[in-house]
């Protein structure tokens, strides 16, 4: 990409000379007089995985749907692929959704149609694809997530861990870019998280896609990040890859990593047990 | 002080409700055309004759039912008082025209109100709870394309329809009253009707099912896109869309009358 290509805003974020593919820049977000994100700065490159760590409640679904200009901020700016989100007209938007493939804290599939029309559904609406094309697509979608033979169960058929591979099949259906999952392990078992994981590994060896996480499990952040952040009181108090963030001197940081509870006299949510 | 900040407040916000149901018409209108099966989604065209079948055959029996009944009072209630005038056959005068001008348009959008209005807000709504409105968005779906769109169109075809069937059922209930009290035929009582109907009660009629038509899809889906709060929300939703679908319906209701009282005489 040539220099004068690159929007003005990220010319100061470049890495190996490449712009970031998402460019989070001093967002701010309140829900009345609550202030969720204060000046939250962010940068994810093309092909990398970026894990965003944070207690329950400290603003990580905000955040991502601000990435996915699903809300507006207050202030602050959001540039996908160079194109700023948070102003861009409605078409432009239109086109960067189409290259994101999201799968929802709880799935959010839809629940009056079958697994199959879920996943087929993007496509669908957004190809002129043969419908026999279409199916075939959709079951090579769903065996990729470890699903097969579902497609004509409905949602509520499925237990919670299929429903949320279902629901990165159907994120994956356009063949999106960037991949956002929020919390994909919450509210799962242990070996069914483990197995969503392992699913995520699997599809980043197989599609160098860039992958965005939310999460607050430990465990599968480091066994799938390539860089890491933590989101605490509004801000990003810590950047960097698994070896930066361990070795942090950070307070909060490391309170989050060790699983330690908060002091009595912090009047801050309790992260570990606070979900 | 209070009084006035609170008179002001819910002002205010009985404008912003109205202002946000009018940008949801404009987009509503603009997202139709894709509705149409020649250059339109042939998604959204099934999705509307679906929406068709179910606002439309489905309510067919009980709006036939309830207007049939309402014909039918009109004309017990009516003849009570025209035969101590010994002017009976004044009735079919009656039936039909406030059948047609009126009760027809009425009866239907109260139906239609209780099965459907609940029913989209209530869709919607939950919807809205279960992030299913926010995956459409984030997959470049236009909510109101996907799910107001087919309803308004299926909508504005099935209400003059099931206009016409509620006017019809009344009008026959009301032969069915002559028929026993002026021992009147069918033939002769449907005969006379018609000359008692002029086409600006039939266009009036039809402009009453279109306008309560799109206010019982607009409400409704408003109501089911502005949920929050989860399952309590949806039920609350729900209500609310059936009595503001109602008092909007009959305020439209008196303006389109005293419209046509005073313009087109
Ligand atoms: N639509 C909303 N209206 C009001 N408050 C909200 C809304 N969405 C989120 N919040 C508040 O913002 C805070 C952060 O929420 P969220 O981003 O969901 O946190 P997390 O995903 O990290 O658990 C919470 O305190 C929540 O109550
Ligand atoms: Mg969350």
């Amino acid at each position: 990409m040539s220099e004068t290509a690159i929007h003005p805003a990220l010319r100061n974020h470049l890495r190996d000379g490449q712009p970031p593919l998402i460019s989070v820049q001093d967002l701010f977000v309140q829900f009345g007089d609550r202030q969720v994100l204060q000046g939250v700065n962010l940068d994810i490159y093309g092909g990398e995985t970026m894990v965003i760590l944070g207690g329950s409640g400290s603003g990580k679904t905000t955040l991502l749907r601000n990435i996915m200009a699903l809300d507006r901020p207050n202030s602050g700016h959001v540039y996908i692929k160079g194109v700023d989100v948070t102003t861009c007209p409605a078409e432009e938007l239109s086109a960067i959704r189409r290259v994101m493939g999201v799968s929802f804290q709880s799935a959010a599939m839809f629940n009056s149609m079958t697994v199959g029309d879920n996943v087929a559904l993007p496509l669908r609406e957004h190809t002129k694809l043969a419908e026999p094309t279409i199916r075939l697509m959709t079951q090579m979608k769903l065996a990729q997530v470890g699903l097969s033979g579902v497609e004509d169960l409905l949602p509520s058929q499925l237990s919670g861990g299929m429903r949320k591979r279902a629901s990165v099949a159907r994120a994956l259906a356009m063949d999106p870019e960037v991949l956002i999952f929020d919390e994909p392990s919450a509210g799962l078992d242990p070996i069914i998280a483990a197995g969503i994981d392992e699913l995520i590994v699997h599809l980043q060896e197989a599609f160098k896609m860039t992958i965005v996480i939310v999460t607050h499990e430990m465990h599968s952040a480091f066994l799938i990040a390539d860089r890491m952040c933590m989101l605490h009181r509004g801000k990003i108090i810590a950047v960097g890859t698994k070896e930066e963030l361990q070795s942090s001197t950070n307070e909060r940081v490391r309170q989050f990593l060790e699983r330690r509870a908060d002091e009595p006299d912090d009047e801050s949510p309790n992260f570990v047990t606070g979900f | 002080m209070t009084f006035f900040a609170s008179v002001g407040r819910s002002t205010i916000e009985k404008i912003a409700y109205v202002g946000g149901l009018g940008i949801q018409f404009w987009k509503g209108l603009r997202s139709s055309y894709r509705v149409n099966p020649i250059t339109g989604s042939r998604l959204r065209w099934r999705a509307t004759v679906e929406q068709m079948a179910v606002l439309g055959f489905g309510a067919m029996p009980v709006v036939c039912l309830i207007s049939g009944a309402t014909g039918l009072i009109m004309a017990f209630q009516g003849g009570a008082e025209l035969r101590q005038f010994g002017a009976l056959q004044f009735v079919i005068n009656l039936v039909g025209v406030s059948m047609t001008r009126e009760l027809g348009p009425l009866m239907t959008a109260i139906v239609v109100i209780g099965r459907s209005g609940s029913s989209f807000s209530a869709e919607i709504g939950t919807m809205v709870v279960t992030e299913e409105v926010d995956a459409l968005r984030s997959m470049a779906i236009d909510p109101i394309e996907f799910l107001l769109a087919p309803k308004y169109v299926a909508m504005m075809v099935m209400m003059p329809c099931l206009t016409i069937a509620a006017v019809t059922s009344g009008i026959l209930a009301g032969g069915l009253f002559t028929y026993f009290t002026l021992d009147m035929s069918l033939g002769v009582y449907l005969r006379a009707t018609l000359e008692v109907l002029v086409l600006r009660d039939i266009i009036s009629s039809m402009i009453k099912a279109i306008v309560f038509g799109t206010i019982i899809v607009h409400v409704g889906c408003f109501e089911g896109f502005q949920v929050a709060g989860g399952p309590v929300g949806v039920g609350r939703s729900a209500t609310a869309a059936v009595v503001k679908s109602i008092f909007l319906v009959v305020l439209a209701d008196l303006m389109a009358t005293a419209f046509f009282y005073l313009f087109w005489q």
